[in-house]
């Protein structure tokens, strides 16, 4: 270990490249971790593609291809660590939409010729079909929370990444809470943070980017939207995002579909 | 007892500036009053009053030009004597050892101005915590043993207080420096000011201050009684240490849990909850680690998570916990209730869940055992 740097990879499934790009946003940081690692296979940064096996693979995008289920499995075999980044791989991503809806009348509106399509049903995130190590929620995912993960790894420590609601970051910061001293709509207190509380720091709802936090009161909180003056379709929109398939959210979204 | 007027109370900040101190004072700031650094008494919130119930706390603008005319907002002081982030200790790689550095930052000088009687009392049993026969934090106590209280006695209540039933307020009886209450009269906008220590008596001895009528002590007395007689919420704490411990299985704290987002709002805003977390990083290299210490809750997940599991994993069971400890087994902890009765966590849970009636449920139900 000492001698020889370990092997990252970063993979992609259905998404929009935004969280991998993160890695290469982290400028000041990023010599650091390629000290530490040795960049394997990037093919966003680098033309050098090395053969498996990794020492950690870093995959982002959902699952919503035969293809992708094919790859996913091959690269959880490449990967000694696997952990998935954004909320497309941890949740099934914004394209996760489509799960309530029939994929096969989309394919026929959208293309000409549908017969060329081979999707699945559903967008689901990575650990539908394999063993994940390590999940980094966020959509997209926060630079200095990926750079705390693999570091984490590097060092053979925890990862500080806390999955405690967005209300403790607000306070951590001396944010006003949104919702009791502005009645917006916030979904913080059902919300992992990642983000820094982010959009309360600019006097706005959350919009729940990083996905249920450990101990989601959806119910609760949907109740007390209601009586702020939402209604049931803007309780379901907001549950139905960017982290519409993960199970907290999917409950109430569908609580309130009707 | 003195009287000062507005021009002398920018004087005491001047003074405290110049004897080293950082002021710390009530502001108006996205759209609440929360406590930071001010300059002068042009930094106060002028005007400014508020309007707090169950999960609700609007700032509004008050028919005269009261300095002190709110109650209290989300934060209180304990984020300068315990505060939200801090580095313990750090380390680096040295050779095959490691060298140990603790933290070498100068100990800030403070200057409280603006605290309220439910504050100080808050702040007395955070003296319990941090500075008892088993622990003393060095960090708390260095703060702690600077600091300049002048505190400012309320002169109305939140609907969300109940100071009173917790024995806490409105008035501020001992542990300032300087204690004041505010008057907007007939005779003018005056503060009736009374020193309890000698570093209060020799700052006062520097003010143009005036002997307090009669007059102006009664106008003083009445404003702080209109305090306690407006009080409409009150915690009925008779016999409540064993009521909680004799009722763990009590199916209201199932029923809370439908309703707790376990968002930890209520103990962050708290004056008293103290709980905190460890976090050790580390650069790239693992040449360089650093030991952190960060407000935590009893409400979050990790925070009850050991080896071997958590014995926490119900929001329940985590509501029961923070109740339980606040208002009874704190009491066996410290010698002292945990709760000074602000209503900061009625205020602003934002599902608006009320301490004083979740009691009141527990003790006025069928199923409660005595």
């Amino acid at each position: 270990m000492a001698n020889k740097k370990p092997k990252l990879a970063v993979f992609k499934m259905s998404s929009c490249d935004g969280c991998q790009l993160s890695l290469l946003d982290a400028e000041d940081e990023l010599l650091d971790v390629l000290g530490g690692v040795e960049l394997a296979y990037f093919p966003e940064a680098s033309s050098k593609m090395l053969k498996g096996p990794y020492d950690i693979g870093l995959v982002e995008g959902s699952i919503t291809t035969p293809r992708n289920v094919e790859e996913i499995r091959q690269i959880r075999k490449d990967c000694k660590i696997l952990i998935t980044i954004g909320a497309c791989a941890t949740a099934g991503g914004i394209q996760a939409l489509r799960n309530w809806k029939d994929t096969q009348e989309f394919t026929k509106i959208v293309y000409a010729s549908p017969e060329y399509i081979s999707t699945l049903d559903r967008s689901l995130p990575v650990n539908a079909f394999v063993h994940v190590d390590f999940e980094l929620r966020g959509c997209p995912i926060n630079k200095y929370q990926l750079i705390e993960v693999l570091n984490a790894f590097l060092n053979s420590r925890k990862p500080n990444i806390p999955a405690y609601s967005v209300c403790i970051d607000c306070k951590l910061k001396g944010n006003v809470c949104v919702m009791t001293a502005h009645n917006i709509q916030c979904m913080g207190p059902v919300t992992q943070t990642g983000c820094n509380a982010l959009c309360p720091s600019y006097n706005r709802g959350c919009f729940g980017c990083y996905g249920p936090m450990d101990s989601a009161n959806t119910a609760a909180l949907a109740k007390q939207f209601k009586e702020m003056g939402s209604t049931k379709f803007d309780i379901m929109t907001a549950f139905r995002s960017f982290n519409a398939y993960a199970e907290a959210f999917r409950k109430e979204s569908e609580a309130n579909e009707k | 007892m003195k009287t000062i007027d507005k021009s002398n109370l920018d004087k005491i900040i001047g003074i405290l500036k110049k004897d080293g101190y950082t002021v710390i004072g009530p502001i108006v700031k996205d759209g609440a009053i929360v406590y930071d650094e001010i300059e002068s008494i042009n930094d106060l919130p002028a005007g400014w009053g508020d309007e707090q119930e169950a999960g609700s706390y609007r700032l509004v603008k008050r028919n005269d030009e009261s300095l002190f005319g709110y109650v209290v907002g989300p934060q209180s002081w304990k984020k300068f004597l315990f505060p939200q982030r801090m580095k313990l200790w750090e380390a680096g790689r040295d050779g095959r050892g490691f060298t140990i550095k603790h933290s070498d930052e100068p100990v800030p000088k403070y200057a409280f101005l603006g605290v309220r009687s439910c504050e100080l009392k808050a702040i007395f049993i955070q003296d319990k915590v941090f500075n008892n026969d088993l622990y003393t934090d060095s960090y708390y106590n260095n703060v702690r043993n600077n600091i300049f209280i002048i505190s400012v006695n309320c002169t109305q209540a939140a609907s969300t207080c109940f100071c009173v039933s917790m024995k806490s307020g409105p008035k501020a009886k001992d542990g300032f420096d300087i204690s004041l209450t505010e008057v907007i009269g007939k005779d003018g906008h005056y503060f009736v000011l009374d020193e309890s220590t000698e570093k209060g008596k020799e700052l006062t001895a520097k003010l143009d201050a005036e002997i307090a009528t009669d007059e102006q002590v009664k106008a003083a007395d009445t404003r702080v009684a209109s305090a306690e007689l407006g009080m409409k919420r009150s915690m009925n704490t008779a016999g409540i240490k064993e009521l909680l411990y004799h009722n763990h299985d009590h199916p209201n704290w199932a029923e809370i849990a439908t309703r707790c987002l376990s968002c930890a709002n209520c103990t962050l805003v708290c004056p008293t909850c103290f709980c905190h977390t460890m976090e050790d990083t580390t650069d790239l290299t693992g040449d360089h680690t650093e030991r952190w210490r960060r407000w935590d809750s009893c409400f979050s997940l990790d925070y009850s998570k050991v080896a071997g599991g958590n014995f926490r994993t119900s929001p329940k069971a985590r509501y029961r916990q923070w109740m339980t400890h606040k208002l009874a087994s704190w009491i066996d902890q410290f010698g002292t209730s945990g709760c000074v009765g602000c209503g900061r966590c009625i205020s602003w849970c934002p599902v608006g869940i009320d301490i004083t009636k979740e009691v009141e449920k527990i003790r006025n139900s069928p199923k409660t055992k005595s």
